[in-house]
């Protein structure tokens, strides 16, 4: 088989080649989904693990360094928003793969509030088709309702054979309980989820901020965290009685990890996902009214915060997910009521995990791993991807000690809204390897 | 502000001291305004725009005449809320008054932190002349001068703040400075139109306005909007009466003299009842006289300029 002797694309402050014949000397490698923690080297020929041990010294491909480094499998974040087709002066999905890249995720999930949204298999295709010569699985979630209006349920069974594995119509909560007990009773036929983005309206229509001490200091509408829990309920509750599977997207308050951990316990098949952000941010931040820090749901009180990082730890939580929503600085320059909802967090969620959770001894760097790509890849019925010899070689590398500063001019991301501008971060993702390619940082 | 702050933000974050001294100012200011030429030099050669995105014509009116009285050159800028829907945002407008070279600006805002947000992008010195449901400083301000008058102090008295809390452009103000001039605070209305979390302000609440009156030595009666009944807070206006219309019998039944505030325009018959409003010593319209001056006194303080008093 004659091959081009360059990939298809490259991106600025990458080396970007063909994993035909690579390896990675001396790193740790870590897959919990096998047990594995061990220092070894790894043989990648052909997009494939080749073999896992010692390579020896007169290998003549490419090599890597792993001294300090930790190779796993391939980060999934299951929550993005990559605004294309539609809105493409905040991100494209040629941007947004390379955000993922910098953050060290070989998998991405976007959701489907595009215009026109994503509830057709030929908007399923045209992101696949911009995504095809990047080392990252891209795998939109489409809508629930057709042209996501909440009224009807959107072509699951189509949209099921163009490989669709989850159903949102996140942005906005299914308004309808029935609709939602459909949805949920429907996508039974097929190996997909349903994920829910929880939120009363009625009780969310001015909220700009959560509603408690700081909304009140600055005058601002409150977004409650009830508003946040009936919906969680009605969610778990509806999946628990047709039996059915249901995901709840960025969980941010304390109750409603309390009612996802009660639901797990009586055997209901719920899983939830958490953002870095919500794990390392209350509403205390807004104080000077920086919108880069509103969000949906917004950043809540210290309390949610701990009792988000309890559930990740103890499992209530299952996956860590970034929800990057990308807006452009001209949207976000604006009085906090008018600007849009959404932080980016492609490029510094490994970061923010390291730094918040994991050197603060709240998780293992074990755990964050699992959270980053075993438990978001099983939640959307995605194939496993063990370090093992003869599997695709679906690889996130990174420095968990590599310290460096986050700067919001620098991001690969089309977009700057990050809540992190200028944090000092441990960890940071060297390269990916996936779909045959390899991808590594250069600075 | 007289050890050189260069904007007036909000009452948050004052210290008594920085109040007293404007309060003195004030003062002085009232002083002046009383002669038969009520003018002074202070603020010759100053440019002041009072960018309006909401109408608020007492406001506005009683900044304009501050600032002619200091001898400002003054430009209004009248941009109502319906030009941000016609495409010019916030940031716009600011590069413009930054463009036209002015070296103060007081903002009228319906969104909160409007003038914060102003004042990290111009060089121009800000005063906040009321954000949406946050804050309005100078208001609050002529308030405590008319309650100096009225308690000569502020050390252990306690204030009433009656009605529409939530949505009202005074109480956060009225709140910050008074905690910190020693006074205490007690919040009265519909439970639907008092903030959620007021209590970690360290402000009491009440739902009973004889108890709450019984309580204070002033009351400070807000504006209820009448689009509130229509939003659903309250069922109408005629059942907000009946639980929190400030009347001259519920002032009675007090029993010893209760100090009543009121700073916008008043729904008479609603919130407050005219034999309340226009009653012998009412010091309402003093409040007024007293805008003048205090704004007078902050843009004098902001503007850093020696006293030309002569």
């Amino acid at each position: 088989m004659s091959k081009e002797s360059q990939p298809a694309i490259s991106a600025d402050g990458f080396r970007c080649t063909f994993a035909d014949n690579m390896a990675i000397r001396g790193a740790r490698l870590i897959d919990p989904s096998i047990d594995m923690d061990q220092v070894a080297d790894i043989l990648i020929v052909d997009g494939k693990i080749a073999a896992i041990g010692n390579i020896p010294d007169n290998f003549d491909g490419d090599v890597i360094d792993g001294t300090g480094l930790v190779v796993c499998p391939g980060f999934f974040d299951m929550h993005v928003h990559l605004r294309e087709p539609g809105f493409e002066h905040k991100e494209t999905v040629a941007s947004g793969c390379i955000a993922a890249v910098a953050g060290g995720f070989t998998g991405i999930a976007p959701m489907p509030n595009t215009n026109p949204p994503i509830d057709n298999p030929g908007v399923v295709n045209l992101i696949r088709n911009a995504a095809a010569d990047y080392p990252v699985d891209v795998c939109p979630i489409a809508t629930i309702s057709a042209d996501r209006s909440g009224d009807t349920l959107a072509e699951f069974a189509e949209l099921n054979d163009a490989g669709v594995k989850a159903f949102s119509d996140d942005g906005s909560p299914v308004q309808s309980a029935n609709l939602m007990r459909l949805a949920l009773e429907y996508v039974k036929m097929f190996d997909s989820v349903i994920i829910e983005h929880c939120e009363e309206p009625s009780l969310t229509r001015t909220g700009v901020m959560d509603e408690g001490k700081i909304s009140t200091e600055l005058g601002l509408p409150g977004w409650p965290s009830a508003a946040e829990d009936i919906d969680s309920y009605r969610a778990i509750r509806l999946a628990e009685y047709v039996d059915s599977r249901i995901h709840l997207a960025h969980v941010s308050t304390a109750e409603t990890v309390r009612l996802i951990r009660d639901a797990k316990e009586r055997g209901v098949r719920v899983t939830g996902e958490a953002t870095p952000h919500h794990m390392s941010l209350d509403s205390s931040v807004i104080i000077d009214y920086d919108t880069n820090y509103k969000v949906n749901p917004p950043l809540r009180t210290p309390a949610d915060v701990e009792a988000l990082i309890e559930g990740l730890a103890d499992g209530t939580i299952d996956a860590i997910a970034t929800d990057h929503a990308p807006h452009a600085t001209d949207e976000k320059e604006v009085e906090f009521i008018h600007a849009p909802f959404g932080m980016i967090g492609l490029e510094t969620a490994l970061g923010v995990v390291i730094t918040k959770l994991v050197q603060t001894d709240r998780i293992s760097l074990i755990r964050a791993i699992d959270a980053l790509s075993v438990a978001p890849r099983k939640i959307m019925s995605l194939p496993e991807i063990p370090i093992k010899v003869g599997a695709d070689a679906n690889l996130t590398l990174f420095d968990p000690n590599e310290k460096w500063t986050v700067d919001r001019d620098q991001m690969r991301s089309k977009s700057s809204n990050t809540p992190f501008n200028g944090w000092e971060l441990s960890g940071r993702a060297r390269g990916v390897i996936n779909r045959g390619l390899a991808w590594m940082r250069t600075d | 502000m007289a050890e050189g702050i260069h904007n007036l933000l909000g009452m948050k974050g004052l210290n008594r001291e920085v109040i007293t001294t404007i309060l003195g100012t004030s003062a002085e200011f009232l002083k002046i305004l009383e002669r038969p030429i009520p003018k002074v030099p202070s603020l010759r050669g100053i440019t002041i725009a009072n960018v309006f995105f909401e109408n608020s014509t007492r406001t506005r009116i009683s900044f304009e005449l501050a600032e002619k009285r200091l001898s400002a050159d003054v430009i209004n800028i009248s941009a109502s809320g319906s030009s941000v829907y016609k495409g010019e945002t916030l940031l716009d407008t600011v590069r413009n008054i930054e463009a036209m070279r002015v070296d103060l600006v007081v903002i009228r805002h319906y969104a909160q932190g409007a003038s914060k947000f102003l004042s990290d992008r111009i060089e121009a010195k800000v005063v906040n002349a009321g954000d949406g449901s946050h804050e309005h400083p100078t208001q609050a301000l002529l308030d405590f001068m008319t309650l100096r008058q009225e308690l000569s102090e502020f050390e252990g008295k306690k204030v009433l703040l009656l009605g529409d809390v939530t949505h009202s452009r005074v109480a956060l103000s009225n709140i910050y400075g008074l905690q910190a001039l020693g006074a205490e605070v007690m919040v009265c209305g519909p439970s639907t139109l008092l903030p959620h979390s007021i209590s970690e302000l360290g402000v009491e609440s009440c739902y009973d306005l004889d108890e709450a009156l019984s309580w204070c030595d002033a009351v400070n009666v807000f504006r209820l909007q009448i689009e509130r009944q229509n939003d659903g807070f309250i069922p109408t206006l005629r059942d907000y009466q009946r639980k929190f219309g400030l009347t001259r019998q519920r002032l009675e039944k007090v029993g010893r003299k209760i100090t009543v505030l009121a700073p916008g325009p008043m729904n008479r018959g609603v919130e407050i009842d005219s034999d309340v409003a226009d009653a012998p010593g009412s010091v309402i319209l003093q409040q007024v006289t007293h805008g003048v001056a205090v704004r007078m006194a902050v843009l004098y303080l902001i503007s850093g300029k020696e006293r030309v008093d002569e």
